[in-house]
């Protein structure tokens, strides 16, 4: 597998920490940019802002497999300048509402810190304590005439830590999956082509990826993305039968989601992969959600799609919570499926 | 004058929940120490630092407080290595979703943690569309359980860890600037007094549990029995969700409080010394109590003359509270120059009519 620690994690909390909402990637796009270059034979950016990049294989009947992983995370839009350092600002992707009193956020490409205040409880009447706070009460405060743009974008302050196997960090989802996607395109087995799509907008309905995959137009395709981990205890200590992913076990692979059902061939192929390597996997509970496999599997004449992710919890929020365990597992399972897969697999559908 | 930002933000970053103020204490007694004559601690922990008067024994006194505990959560159960929490102190719930952390563990450490707030379908019929209650929250330290029920007990501590941001304006923003501010205000006031010929004793005290019971406030007063007091909080600043009367704008200056809490005459004073320096200040008005460390130096023994100097803070008893660095700063001098001021028979000067 790949090589794993302290130049992985250093990544992973460079990518975490750069700012990359929907439509304004920028921040990410320059860091990929400048870790896959050197190993790739052709890289472009497209008209949406998509980086893609080409990594040949040697031989002969390679299969040229496109490995996905979006870069943009949920975040705000700055709207209307109220004056005095004070901004209005609209979600950009599904961030609850219940999330926003009381944090700091950075704005604009010169990340000028604000913050997201309340009302202090002390002046609230009746049960205004128990009700949530509409998006149209809330105001990004730069402090006293602090200066944004409208049009500016906005991302969650939240510092990186590490305790132990866990990270708490912003935008694990994605940016654990670009670093996955980096590390896979950097150690490339060469039996196959790897079309690697950093895709942009994919939390405001999957636009990077079609036209990744049209572009690309790949024989196949894995969706790599960070799938919410509700394993909390139940209110009342019943068990927890929903919990969509659990920390600890390993990637998760898609059967089903809100969008898409995955490639049989495909689920089957890296969970064998999974059991003949002894790296722990998890199937993802079928449900609602989804990544952008949805977009690619429709592209074109149909692209035989699979989504892996790995657990995190706490998505869209200021700060979410993953394993390292859960991460170097999904990038040996991924690595070692590289490795095995071989165009048989298509023809047995 | 000095820069008082770097130990504002190593006041806020330093722990000190109600009840459990030593952390900070020691910070404040590091930084006092050289700018008072002695330093000492009441029976239930509030710093004191005396800083002698130039006048014949026996001296009159003038206590300046500021409350340097913080609100906060407690553990009250462990589920699954999960932490429930219960509020240290007038916790607004709603910012607890996603809060950063930090968990004062029973074994010494201090595990950084996240506030989970569970999906609807692991809450009750009803709770999971609106505010979650504090009782259904949880704080993750992503640690496995094993080690949580070894590290943690009910009881341990949870205060909150999002770093100091400092705004445009001179606006630092933050959990616990109420009331470490005041803290800043103090050594700021004692700063400008090094050198400075002042009759009157002072008493610098950095006092305990004003957030749950003034127990500071009272005690403190009860054994230095001050001649004057003054408290020294912050009110409200105007800003999104804060316009009535009872806010005020943020970096224009310092509040002087009147209200039945605070003594009229030293209520005057204080404006007139203000006037002097050229200090902006504005009039602020506490009909009722003023839920500061005021109310109780007030009735303590004989009833203490006492006085209150506000800063406007914006969203109070939250983890983005902010202030104006100069308003602070303008505290600390307003709170020298009153103190410079202070006649041998000052005492007697105060009147009601």
């Amino acid at each position: 597998m790949p090589p794993f620690g302290n130049a992985q994690l250093k990544l992973l909390e460079k990518l975490c920490s750069a700012i990359a909402v929907s439509g304004d990637e920028g921040e990410v796009r320059k860091i990929v940019l400048e870790e896959i270059k050197p190993y790739a034979d052709e890289v472009k950016v497209d008209a949406l802002g998509n980086v893609l990049a080409l990594r040949r294989g040697r031989g002969a009947k390679r299969l040229r497999l496109m490995l996905d992983a979006h870069m943009d995370e949920v975040g705000f839009f700055i709207v209307a300048d109220d004056g005095e350092g004070l901004y209005r600002f609209e979600t950009v992707g599904g961030i609850d509402v219940r999330y926003l009193v009381g944090k700091q956020v950075l704005v604009g490409k010169d990340r000028t810190p604000g913050v997201i205040g309340g009302k202090p409880v002390h002046l609230m009447e009746g049960d205004e304590f128990t009700r949530k706070v509409p998006l149209d009460a809330l105001r990004i405060d730069l402090g006293l005439n602090g200066k944004a743009k409208v049009g500016d974008r906005a991302g969650f302050a939240a510092t990186f830590r590490r305790v132990g196997q866990t990270i708490m960090a912003k935008s694990i989802d994605n940016r654990i999956g670009v670093a996955t996607l980096i590390e896979l395109f950097k150690h490339a087995p060469a039996g196959i082509d790897l079309c690697a799509a950093f895709t942009v907008q994919e939390e405001i309905g999957l636009r990077g990826a079609k036209v990744a995959a049209q572009s690309f137009n790949p024989d196949l395709a894995i969706a790599i993305d960070s799938t919410p981990a509700n394993d909390l205890p139940a209110h009342d200590s019943s068990e927890n039968t929903a919990y969509n992913t659990k920390l600890g076990l390993g990637p998760a692979i898609y059967i089903a989601d809100g969008s898409t059902f995955h490639d049989p061939r495909l689920v089957r192929f890296l969970s064998e992969v999974g059991d003949a390597e002894n790296i722990p996997y998890q199937f993802r509970q079928p449900g609602g959600g989804g990544t952008d496999s949805g977009a690619i599997q429709r592209a074109l004449a149909g692209i035989p799609t699979v989504s892996v992710s790995v657990p995190h919890r706490y998505t869209h929020s200021p700060i979410s919570l993953a394993r390292l365990d859960d991460w170097k597992n999904t990038l040996a399972l991924l690595h070692a499926a590289l490795k095995k897969i071989s165009p048989a697999l298509l023809a047995s559908r | 004058m000095t820069d008082i930002l770097p130990f504002l933000k190593s006041l806020i970053s330093t722990a000190g929940l109600s009840g459990h103020e030593a952390p900070v204490a020691k910070l404040i007694e590091e930084k006092w120490r050289p700018l008072v004559d002695e330093t000492s601690r009441s029976r239930v922990g509030s710093l004191h630092g005396l800083k002698r008067g130039s006048g014949k024994e026996p001296r009159p006194s003038v206590l300046i407080a500021a409350h340097m505990d913080a609100i906060g959560m407690m553990v009250s159960s462990i589920e699954e290595g999960f932490l429930h929490i219960t509020n240290v102190g007038g916790i607004d719930v709603r910012v607890l979703p996603g809060a950063q952390v930090t968990v004062h563990a029973s074994s010494g450490e201090e595990l950084p943690g996240v506030i989970a707030m569970p999906p609807a379908r692991l809450l009750p019929e009803g709770e999971g569309n609106g505010v979650v209650a504090m009782k259904y929250l949880l704080v993750d330290t992503g640690l496995p359980p094993r080690e949580v029920q070894r590290k943690v007990r009910v009881g341990d501590l949870v205060s909150f860890a999002n770093e100091p941001l400092e705004l445009a304006g001179d606006v630092l923003s933050g959990h616990t600037l109420d009331n470490r501010a005041s803290v800043a205000a103090l050594t700021v006031c004692l700063e400008e007094l090094q050198g400075r010929n002042h009759v009157w004793d002072v008493w610098a005290v950095a006092t305990v549990q004003e957030e749950t019971s003034f127990l500071g406030a009272y005690t403190s007063a009860f054994q230095l029995r001050p001649s004057i007091a003054i408290a020294v909080d912050g009110t409200f600043a105007k800003g999104p969700g804060a316009n009535g009367w009872q806010t005020h704008p943020m970096g224009k200056g310092v509040g002087i409080c009147l209200g039945p809490n605070m003594h009229p005459f030293l209520h005057k004073k204080l404006t007139e010394v203000a006037d002097q320096l050229e200090i902006p200040w504005f009039l602020d008005v506490a009909p009722r109590h003023s839920g500061t460390d005021a109310y109780p130096m007030q009735v303590t023994l004989e009833g203490i003359p006492t006085a209150l100097v506000e800063f406007p803070l914006r969203y109070m008893h939250t983890t983005v509270e902010s202030v104006s660095v100069k308003d602070i700063q303008r505290a600390g001098r307003l709170l020298a120059g009153f103190i410079a001021s202070l006649e041998a028979d000052f005492l007697e000067k105060i009147t009601w009519e």
